[in-house]
């Protein structure tokens, strides 16, 4: 089975704070990092080859720096990273980078299964999975949570769903998007670093993969963003004292005034 | 070609750009400011230089699409065993706004079978049409053949705007369809307003956790196309005095399918589905015990809501991870959420910042979560949970 796994260097959020004065982003010490959700996507292609052998690939787009990023993904044993960067890919919405994606997976080729983290923590649209699929033309499953059986031009896996989860068959080849109850992402190994040290990730431009400049980055975006804006909220907060059966009782007296518990 | 820059000559070195890049793309050297290669082109420090100093050319994509030839609102109605979900009333509310002020009429689409009942409901929601795909193949929700359905409808009736619910479903379906039609799609909007001049959809919605507010639009391509968040928009009055059109349009489903659901399992059966619940209760690790998940789960219950719980008690292993809320779990919106016991880690807040009303109850007075909560008790958790539990059944009579 080759896997290829789809993964975006989002920003380090832990960092992310409102400075009250001037409401705005405050950014300091903000380290780039993979996308949490990618993780797991790239753990589950190393289970995959660990278990049926074949090939890890892992795809990125962005800018030339992402390729530390992608060597770390090496250090975990991918066999091969490759970086989409070029001017051309700047400004990308969804379905730019979808189409980027799928001509940079084209080129690679020979693959079965393709697997993206559910959504990435910077833009949270978890729309490049299915997108992708599309362009590539093949069938997706969103929000796996499990593999059951994966074996030549097929796959059984669980997909969380709103209420409960479902079981879903596709031929291969397919995109899957994961969530966290997927897997643990394991740990570098010592070998794997010095994989990763050694490893050059090839910087594939819009010309090397074929790509149609006029469907990539901004100029390929249908959305554009028109303002952007730090929300506002203006909390009245009020803290209920008191002794516990007193908070209780005044709690529960202002949560019933606000009628949203039905008498059932 | 796409460019950004700086005008030197303008630029004096305040660095207010800095502060309004979400990117840190932008630094300042000799008192000019400079943008960095991962600028991603957004904008956003255009519009905050007083200076005028910094230039955005774009050569808009201007498509080959005929914007005039697409006309009216529609409303995707998610359906589970022929009856919609809350969301899809909540868009008809939304979409009734934008249709009224576009001048256009508002249709719903439903995908399913034997939909008589919802298709009822729907115009006594605020339809003004019905576009009904009745068909035992498509009872089930299936990415491929839902997907398949909506973009033939979408390319026959041509309509200018399309909204579906940010549920599991519609943010794998949506982005489906949008990429077929090679048009925009924002996900997860909690606003929609029209611009009257252009004619456009004006879409907005949270990024970086909701730390940042974007407005999106989607100038050259049709439809237009938005994933809304549930519990956000507001459904109108049932009126069942309401009339409507059905229209049943002639669809041709694929003859080769790639995609089967096998099995659905409904796990929330004891409880209300988080992302569709008016009233979460929520567990963080200051609950202390596994056991003490009984105690949320009570009270979830007594107040007829669902329940929720912090990635530490997730990764504790206390409880499964579709209950889990935050950046790595789900993104909630309940009229009430009641925080007992979390801390409130900023991924924590990201998933639930934008509910209604935030109760939090924790011991640690100095608790991030007290910044957002609306009604806060400083207290042992364990303590106050049997208590409130108590409270609620003697007063909803339980």
């Amino acid at each position: 089975m080759n896997v290829i796994v789809c993964v975006k260097q989002v920003p380090g959020t832990n960092e992310v704070k409102i400075n009250k004065e001037t409401n705005t982003i405050i950014r300091e010490g903000v380290e780039a990092i993979l996308n949490p959700f990618d993780a797991y996507a790239v753990e589950e292609g190393l289970r995959i080859k660990d278990k049926t052998g074949g090939k890890v690939t892992v795809i990125s787009m962005g800018i030339p720096s992402v390729v530390d990023m992608l060597k770390e993904t090496i250090a975990l044993g991918a066999d091969e990273a490759v970086l989409l960067s070029d001017r051309a890919f700047a400004g990308a919405d969804t379905l730019a980078t979808s189409y980027a994606l799928s001509m940079g997976i084209r080129k690679i080729g020979n693959y079965d299964l393709v697997i993206c983290g559910k959504q990435a923590s910077d833009g949270d649209t978890a729309q490049v999975g299915p997108s992708l699929a599309e362009k590539l033309n093949i069938p997706h499953a969103t929000n796996i949570r499990k593999i059951e059986e994966l074996k030549e031009g097929y796959i059984r896996c669980q997909r969380l769903t709103d209420d409960g989860y479902e079981i879903i068959e596709m031929s291969l080849p397919a995109v899957i998007t994961v969530v966290k109850e997927i897997n643990e992402p394991r740990l570098p190994s010592l070998k794997g670093m010095m994989k990763a040290k050694k490893a050059t990730i090839p910087v594939w431009t819009a010309a090397d993969i074929n790509a149609d400049t006029e469907r990539c980055g901004l100029k390929g975006s249908p959305t554009q963003v028109i303002k952007t804006f730090v929300p506002v909220h203006e909390i009245k907060s009020e803290l209920i004292e008191g002794k516990p059966s007193e908070q209780a009782s005044k709690l529960a007296e202002k949560l019933l005034s606000m009628r949203f518990i039905k008498c059932v | 070609m796409v460019n950004i820059r700086i005008i030197a000559e303008k630029c004096i070195g305040c660095k207010i750009c800095i502060r309004n890049c979400p990117f840190d793309a932008i630094k300042v050297e000799n008192k000019k400011a400079f943008i960095l290669e991962n600028c991603t082109l957004c904008g956003s420090c255009v519009s905050s230089c007083k200076f005028e100093a910094i230039e955005f050319e774009r050569d808009e994509n201007k498509g080959t699409v005929d914007l005039s030839s697409y006309k009216g609102v529609w409303v995707f109605a998610e359906q589970k065993n022929g009856v919609p979900a809350q969301v899809s009333y909540e868009l008809l509310g939304a979409g009734r706004k934008l249709a009224d002020q576009l001048n256009v009429s508002l249709s719903a689409v439903i995908v399913g079978s034997n939909l008589d009942d919802a298709i009822k409901e729907l115009i006594a929601y605020g339809a003004d049409n019905v576009y009904v795909v009745d068909n035992q193949a498509l009872k089930d929700y299936n990415d491929e053949l839902y997907s398949d359905v909506l973009t033939q409808l979408i390319q026959q009736y041509k309509p200018e705007i399309v909204l579906m619910g940010a549920t599991t479903y519609g943010r794998s379906l949506a982005p489906r369809v949008s990429s077929r039609l090679n048009t925009g799609l924002t996900a997860d909007c909690t606003g929609l307003e029209i611009d009257t001049e252009k004619r456009l959809l004006l879409q907005t919605r949270p990024a970086f956790g909701g730390n940042l507010m974007a407005t999106i639009t989607c100038p050259n391509h049709r439809p237009q196309m938005s994933t809304v968040r549930p519990k956000v928009m507001k459904p109108l009055d049932k009126d069942v005095s309401r009339t409507g059109q059905i229209i049943r349009p002639e669809i041709k489903l694929p003859d080769e399918i790639h995609t089967k659901v096998i099995e659905t399992v409904s796990t929330a059966c004891e409880m209300v589905n988080l992302t569709e619940a008016d009233i979460i209760v929520s567990a963080g690790r200051g609950i202390g015990d596994p056991k003490n998940i009984k105690l949320v789960e009570e009270l979830a219950q007594v107040l007829g809501g669902a329940v929720g719980a912090s990635r530490a008690v997730v990764d504790a292993g206390w409880i499964e991870y579709s209950h889990q809320v935050g950046q790595t779990g789900k993104t909630v919106c309940p009229k009430v959420y009641i925080a007992c016991g979390i801390s409130g880690a900023v991924q924590h807040l990201a998933g639930m910042s934008s509910s209604d009303t935030i109760i939090a109850i924790n011991n640690n007075p100095d608790a991030p979560i007290f910044k957002i909560a609306t009604i806060g008790i400083v207290g042992d958790v364990l303590e106050i949970l049997p208590l409130l539990i108590n409270e609620f059944k003697a007063r909803l009579g339980k």
